[in-house]
C-alpha cells in the first residue's frame, strides 16, 4: 500500500482541530520554520521535531493509517488533542511542503511508538474476537440488570404519561410562564428512570415555548410524540422486533451495532459536531458507493472535547461497517479500515425536491420520530425567498426549505457563493423543519465543499 | 407514502399555522379524514385551553375510554395528536419556488493551483478573533500575509474559489485597507454575494457603478442616460472611468449638467477630474473659481495651481515672488520674506482662504498659501538663477524658514517635482535629517513619494544606516515591496545594532513588522545566522537574547512562507510587486 498522492488537504487537517484555538495555533505551525528532520512512510506515518519554547525539542508523530481515524502522540505537556504541533505536522505535510520527506525511513522514536500502537491493536482484535463470548460472564446476572432497568424506564414512562396528561388537562398556554424549571426537574427524574433519550425529548420540550411563533403547535407536537414514545415502550411486547429496537434506541438503551459487516468504498460526505453542556455529539455521514447507502457514524466526547473519531470530509475509504438494530436506521459502526482515506471522484447520486420530501414521509414508516433523513439533492438553486432561503429544483417550480439553524449558518453563504445563481449538488438532512445542507459540489468541479 | 398520509395530486399552498416550514400536508385529498386540517386546528387549540375548559374533538378508538371522560381527555387527546403529527410529517410536500436570482457573471479567469488554495484557507482560517492571542512567539502572522497574497494572486490573473468568497468578504470588511485587492480577487462573484447580504454592502459602493454594468465605451446615448438618470455612486464611477479612458469626454460631460449639480455634488465631480488633470481643463476650472460653494472654489484652486502654466499659477508666481527677495547687502545672501498684508478679493478668487486658523498669525497663513501655489519654477528665476539645491542652502531671514521650506514641500509634492523634492530631502546621512528640522518626518514621506522607487529606497537606506530605525517607521511605509537589497542590508544590520545594544526586541515590533512583509524572502539565509541565542551581555536586558532569537526566528520563518506562496502562485503574467 502506497501513500503517495494521497494527502489531505488544509480544510481536512484542520476540520481535526478540537476547536477554535487550536486550529489557529496548528495554522501557524504548518509552515517550515520551527520543524527539522520531519518526513513521512509509505506506512502513513508522519514525524517531525517541533521547536517550542524549551530547549529540547517535541516530538510528534501522526499514525494516518489506523482503522479508526488518525493517532497523534506529541511530547508537549498540551491536554489539546490532536495538539497544535500534529495540525501544524499535518498542515506541513498536506501543503506537499519539501519540508516533510515522503518514503524516508522513520525515526526510532517514531517507529517505536507505531509499532506498539499497532501491536496491541492487532492483540485487542484478536483478543475482541475471543473475548466476546465472555464478555457477558454471567448471563443470568445481566438479564437480571436489563429487567431492573425496564422495570425503572416504565415506571419513568408512567410517571412522564402522568405528566403529560397534567398538562395538557390545564393547558399549554401556561407553559410560557411555567419556564424551564419543570423540564429540568422531569428530565432529571427521566434521568433517574435510566432513560435518557426520554429526558432529552423532554429537555428539549422546555425550549419551545421561547422558540417563537408558532410555538403552540411545535409543542403539542413534540408532547404527542413524546406520548407515542411512550405508549410504544410501555407495549413494547406487541410491536415488531424492528420497530422495538427503535424505540429502544429512542428511549435511550444502548445496543450494538450486532448487523453483518458490509464492506464498501465509503465516501466521507460531512461530519458536524453539536454540544450541550454535558456531551459533544460528532455525526459522520457516509455514503457507500457499491451499497448505494448512507450510514451514519456517531461518536462522543465529554463537554468541551472534541469526540475522537475524524474522518476527512471528501475523501473515500475502504471499509467494512455494521449496522446498529432497527429497520431504516442509518447508524452504523466502524469496523476494519482497508485504506486510509484517499481521494475518488465518487458522488452520491441525488433526486429532486419532490422526491426528498417523499423519502421522509417513508422513512417516518418505520421511525415515526424521525427528524430528518440524509439526502442529496441534485441540481438545486439555492434562492432567497420572503422568509428565509429555499433550495429550488433547477427544473421545476418546486423548492425546499432551509431550517432556521441552516439560515443562520456562515456554511450558507458558502452554498450560495458556491452556487452563484446556477445549480449544485447538495447533501444534507431533509425533515419536518426543512433542509440543512452539509456539504456541497459545484457542477464540472470534483471538490467537496463542506457546509457545516 | 406512509399510510397515515393520503395520497396527494398537487401541492397545497399553506392555510394553517405550523411549524412545517412553508409547507403543509396535502390532507383534503385524504378521503379516509375529510375534516383533518380543521381537526388538528382544534386539536391545538383544545391543548392550547386544557381539557378541562375544552373538550378535544376526537373520540377515543382502540383506548376503549368513553369520549368526554374526563379523566381520559388529555390522553385521547395526545393520540389524536401523535396520528396527526406524523400523518402531516408524512405527507409534507415541498414549497412553491421563489423567483430564482440571476446566475452570477462567469469568471473566466485560472482557478488557483491547488497548494495556493490551499494556502488561501489557512490565510483566512487566520483570522482575528479565532481564538489564541497573547504573545506571538516564532510563529508568523498569517493575516498579515493576505494583501501580499492577494497582490501576488491578483498579479498572475487567477481568479478566487467562489466557496472562500464569504470569508474574504468578511475579512475586508473588517481591514479596509484589504479591500481593493480582496475585492479585484473576488471578481464578480463577490458583487453578486454582496446584494444578497448586508455585511457585504462596501464591496457594492467600492466597486465601479456599484456592480452594475457600465455603459460601453461607444454607446453615447447610455451614457447621458446613466449620466442624467443615475444614482450619485453610479455617476460618480460613471465619471471615474470615463476620465480614466477619454479626459475631455468625462469634463464635457460634467459640463452639460454641472449649473445644476449640488454643491457637495459639485465638489466629488470636480475631485474625480484629479486624475488625466491637464491644460485643456484650464478653461473648466477657472470658471469654477466663481462657483458659489467655497469648497468648490478652493479645489479648483488647489487643481489649476498643480498645472504650472496656468493663469492661475501664473497669478500666484507674481504674489509669492513679490513677497520673496535675496537681500545683496548682506554679507552673505540672505532670503528675505516680507508676507502680504491683506488678502484681498482677487487672492479670495483665486482659493486663498483669508481666515488664519487659530494661533496662526494672518499674514504667515496667507504667505504659505501663495508660496505652495506658485509654479516651483517661479523660484530659480526670481532668486538670482539658483538651483533648488542652492536656494534651499540659502539662510532666510527673521525666522522665516519654516514657513517658505514647509511651503516648498507642499509645493514640490503637489506638483511632482522630483528635483526639488531631492533638495528638500537633502543627505540622508546629513546629521539634520535625523533630528526635528524644518521638514517633518511626515512631510520627507511625501517627498519621497515623489522619486523613483528606487531613489526612495537608496535614501531611506543611507538614513537607516546614519540614524538607525527610530524614525524609520514612517519611511519605510513608502518603500516599494519586497525591499531593495541596500535596504533590506540596512534594515537588518540595523536590527542587529539594536540587539547588540542590549534593547528588547519588542521597542523595534513596527520595523520588525513590516520587515516580516517587506523584506526579499533571499535575505532569509543572511538572517538565520542572528536566529541563534547569544551569551548575555553585562549591560543587556535580561532574556534579550531570546526574545531577539525568538523574533528573528520569526522573522526568517515568515520570509520563508512568503517565498513558498510565490512559488506555488507560479510565474507572474507580468512582473509583480511581490
Amino acid at each position: 500500500m502506497t501513500q503517495q498522492g494521497v494527502r489531505w488537504s488544509a480544510d481536512q487537517v484542520l476540520a481535526l482541530a478540537p476547536d477554535a484555538a487550536s486550529r489557529k495555533a496548528g495554522s501557524k505551525l504548518g509552515a517550515a520554520g520551527p520543524w527539522s528532520e520531519a518526513g513521512s512512510s509509505d506506512e502513513g506515518t508522519v514525524w517531525g521535531l517541533c521547536k517550542g519554547s524549551g530547549s529540547k525539542p517535541y516530538q510528534t508523530v501522526v499514525d494516518i493509517a489506523d482503522a479508526s481515524g488518525p493517532a497523534y502522540k506529541c511530547t508537549c505537556p498540551s491536554r489539546k488533542f490532536p495538539c497544535k504541533h500534529a495540525l501544524g505536522l499535518l498542515l506541513l505535510w498536506a501543503g506537499e511542503d519539501s519540508a516533510v520527506a515522503p518514503g524516508s525511513p522513520p525515526p526510532d522514536w517514531a517507529e517505536q511508538w507505531t509499532e506498539g500502537r499497532r501491536q496491541r491493536s492487532e492483540e485487542k482484535r484478536t483478543a475482541g474476537s475471543a473475548d466476546s463470548p465472555s464478555g457477558s460472564a454471567d448471563p443470568e446476572a445481566a438479564r437480571r440488570r436489563a429487567e431492573r432497568r425496564a422495570e425503572r424506564i416504565t415506571a419513568g414512562a408512567t410517571e412522564l404519561e402522568q405528566r403529560l396528561a397534567d398538562l395538557l388537562r390545564g393547558g399549554l398556554a401556561g407553559s410560557e410562564q411555567t419556564g424551564y424549571a419543570l423540564w429540568e426537574e422531569t428530565a432529571a427524574r427521566m434521568i433517574d428512570a435510566q432513560a435518557p433519550g426520554l429526558a432529552s425529548r423532554v429537555r428539549e420540550l422546555g425550549v419551545i415555548p421561547s422558540s417563537g411563533p408558532g410555538w403552540p403547535v411545535r409543542l403539542l407536537e413534540e408532547c404527542a410524540l413524546l406520548h407515542l414514545l411512550d405508549q410504544a415502550w410501555l407495549r413494547g411486547e406487541r410491536l415488531p422486533e424492528s420497530l422495538a429496537a427503535t424505540v429502544r434506541s429512542r428511549i435511550g438503551l444502548p445496543s450494538s451495532a450486532d448487523g453483518p459487516p458490509v464492506r464498501d468504498r465509503w465516501l466521507i460526505l460531512a461530519q458536524y459536531d453539536t454540544a450541550d453542556a454535558r456531551l459533544t455529539t460528532r455525526r459522520i455521514w457516509l455514503y457507500g458507493a457499491d451499497t448505494d447507502r448512507t450510514a451514519l457514524l456517531l461518536s462522543y466526547g465529554a463537554a468541551g472535547r472534541a469526540p475522537e473519531l475524524a474522518l476527512p470530509v471528501g475523501l473515500t475509504l475502504d471499509a467494512e461497517v455494521a449496522a446498529y438494530p432497527g429497520t431504516g436506521q442509518p447508524r452504523v459502526a466502524l469496523g476494519e479500515q482497508f485504506t486510509p482515506p484517499a481521494p475518488a471522484s465518487i458522488r452520491p447520486p441525488g433526486v429532486t425536491t419532490t422526491q426528498a420530501a417523499a423519502r421522509y414521509g417513508e422513512a417516518l414508516r418505520d421511525d415515526p420520530w424521525l427528524d430528518s433523513v440524509p439526502i442529496t439533492l441534485d441540481r438545486v438553486v439555492p434562492t432567497p425567498a420572503s422568509d428565509g432561503w429555499q433550495l429550488v429544483d433547477a427544473d421545476t417550480d418546486t423548492a425546499l426549505p432551509l431550517t432556521p439553524t441552516a439560515r443562520t449558518r456562515p456554511g450558507l453563504w458558502r452554498l450560495i457563493a458556491l452556487s452563484g445563481g446556477t445549480p449544485v449538488k447538495v447533501f444534507g438532512e431533509c425533515g419536518h423543519r426543512g433542509f440543512t445542507p452539509l456539504t456541497a459540489w459545484a457542477e464540472g468541479t470534483e471538490e467537496a465543499v463542506t457546509l457545516c | 407514502m406512509s399510510s397515515t398520509s393520503g395520497p396527494a395530486a398537487e401541492p397545497v399552498p399553506v392555510t394553517v399555522p405550523t411549524s412545517v416550514a412553508e409547507s403543509v400536508p396535502a390532507a383534503e385529498s385524504g378521503p379516509a379524514n375529510p375534516s383533518a386540517p380543521n381537526l388538528w386546528e382544534e386539536l391545538v387549540t383544545a391543548a392550547l385551553l386544557g381539557t378541562d375548559r375544552r373538550t378535544p374533538p376526537v373520540h377515543g378508538p382502540g383506548h376503549g375510554h368513553a369520549p368526554g371522560h374526563r379523566h381520559q381527555a388529555p390522553v385521547v387527546l395526545l393520540d389524536a395528536a401523535a396520528v396527526e403529527t406524523v400523518r402531516r410529517r408524512a405527507g409534507l410536500r415541498p414549497a412553491q419556488a421563489a423567483s430564482r436570482p440571476e446566475p452570477a457573471p462567469q469568471d473566466p479567469r485560472p482557478a488557483l493551483p491547488a497548494a495556493a488554495a490551499r494556502r488561501l484557507a489557512l490565510l483566512l482560517a487566520d483570522r482575528p478573533g479565532t481564538g489564541g492571542g497573547g504573545r506571538r512567539g516564532t510563529a508568523p502572522d498569517l493575516m498579515e500575509l493576505l494583501p501580499q497574497w492577494l497582490a501576488a494572486a491578483n498579479a498572475r490573473g487567477f481568479g478566487a474559489p467562489p466557496q472562500v468568497l464569504p470569508a474574504l468578504l468578511d475579512a475586508a470588511r473588517g481591514r479596509t485597507d484589504l479591500r481593493p485587492a480582496a475585492l479585484t480577487f473576488a471578481g464578480s462573484r463577490a458583487v453578486w454575494l454582496a446584494r444578497l447580504n448586508q455585511d457585504w454592502r462596501f464591496a457594492l459602493r467600492a466597486t465601479p457603478g456599484g456592480g452594475a454594468a457600465l455603459p460601453r465605451p461607444d454607446d453615447v446615448e447610455g451614457t447621458r442616460r446613466l449620466w442624467q438618470e443615475g444614482l450619485f455612486a453610479e455617476r460618480v464611477a460613471l465619471l471615474s472611468a470615463l476620465r480614466a479612458r477619454e479626459p475631455a469626454a468625462a469634463r464635457e460631460l460634467l459640463t452639460t449638467t454641472w449649473p445644476t449639480e449640488r454643491a457637495e455634488d459639485r465638489l466629488m465631480f470636480l475631485d474625480s477630474l484629479r486624475s488625466g488633470l491637464g491644460p485643456q481643463d484650464e478653461p473648466f476650472l477657472e470658471e469654477a473659481l466663481a462657483d458659489r460653494s467655497r469648497n468648490v472654489r478652493a479645489t479648483a484652486a488647489e487643481l489649476l495651481s498643480a498645472l504650472p502654466d496656468s493663469a492661475l499659477a501664473g497669478r500666484m508666481a507674481v504674489r509669492a515672488g513679490a513677497c520673496v527677495a535675496v537681500d545683496p547687502m548682506r554679507e552673505t545672501p540672505t532670503v528675505v520674506v516680507e508676507a502680504p498684508h491683506e488678502c484681498d478679493a482677487s487672492m479670495e478668487r483665486d482659493g486663498v482662504v483669508a481666515k488664519a486658523p487659530a494661533g496662526r498669525g494672518e499674514r504667515s497663513w496667507w504667505f504659505g498659501q501663495l508660496a505652495e501655489a506658485a509654479p516651483l519654477a517661479t523660484w530659480p528665476a526670481r532668486l538670482g538663477g539658483r538651483t533648488p539645491q542652492e536656494l534651499v542652502a540659502l539662510p532666510v531671514a527673521d525666522d522665516w524658514q519654516g514657513d517658505l521650506h514647509a511651503a516648498w514641500c507642499r509645493a514640490a509634492v503637489r506638483q511632482r517635482n522630483a528635483e526639488w523634492a531631492r533638495a528638500l530631502l537633502g543627505t540622508p546621512s546629513a546629521p539634520e535629517a535625523g533630528g526635528p528640522g524644518a521638514v517633518s518626518l511626515a512631510e520627507r514621506a511625501k517627498l519621497l513619494g515623489t522619486l523613483s522607487a528606487a531613489e526612495r529606497s537608496a535614501w531611506v537606506a543611507g538614513f537607516i544606516a546614519t540614524h538607525g530605525l527610530s524614525e524609520a517607521f514612517q519611511l519605510l511605509g513608502v518603500c516599494t515591496v519586497p525591499w531593495s537589497g541596500p535596504l533590506g542590508r540596512a534594515v537588518v544590520d540595523a536590527l542587529d545594532i539594536a540587539r547588540d545594544a542590549g534593547s528588547y526586541p519588542w521597542s523595534f515590533s513596527g520595523v520588525m513588522g513590516l520587515a516580516e512583509r517587506c523584506l526579499d524572502p533571499e535575505q532569509a539565509n543572511r538572517l538565520e545566522g542572528l536566529t541563534s541565542i547569544p551569551e548575555e551581555a553585562e549591560d543587556a536586558s535580561p532574556g534579550a537574547g531570546g526574545y531577539w532569537a525568538e523574533a528573528f526566528q520569526r522573522l526568517v520563518t515568515t520570509l520563508r512562507l512568503r517565498a513558498k506562496m510565490t512559488e506555488e502562485l507560479g510565474t507572474p503574467l507580468s512582473p509583480s510587486g511581490v
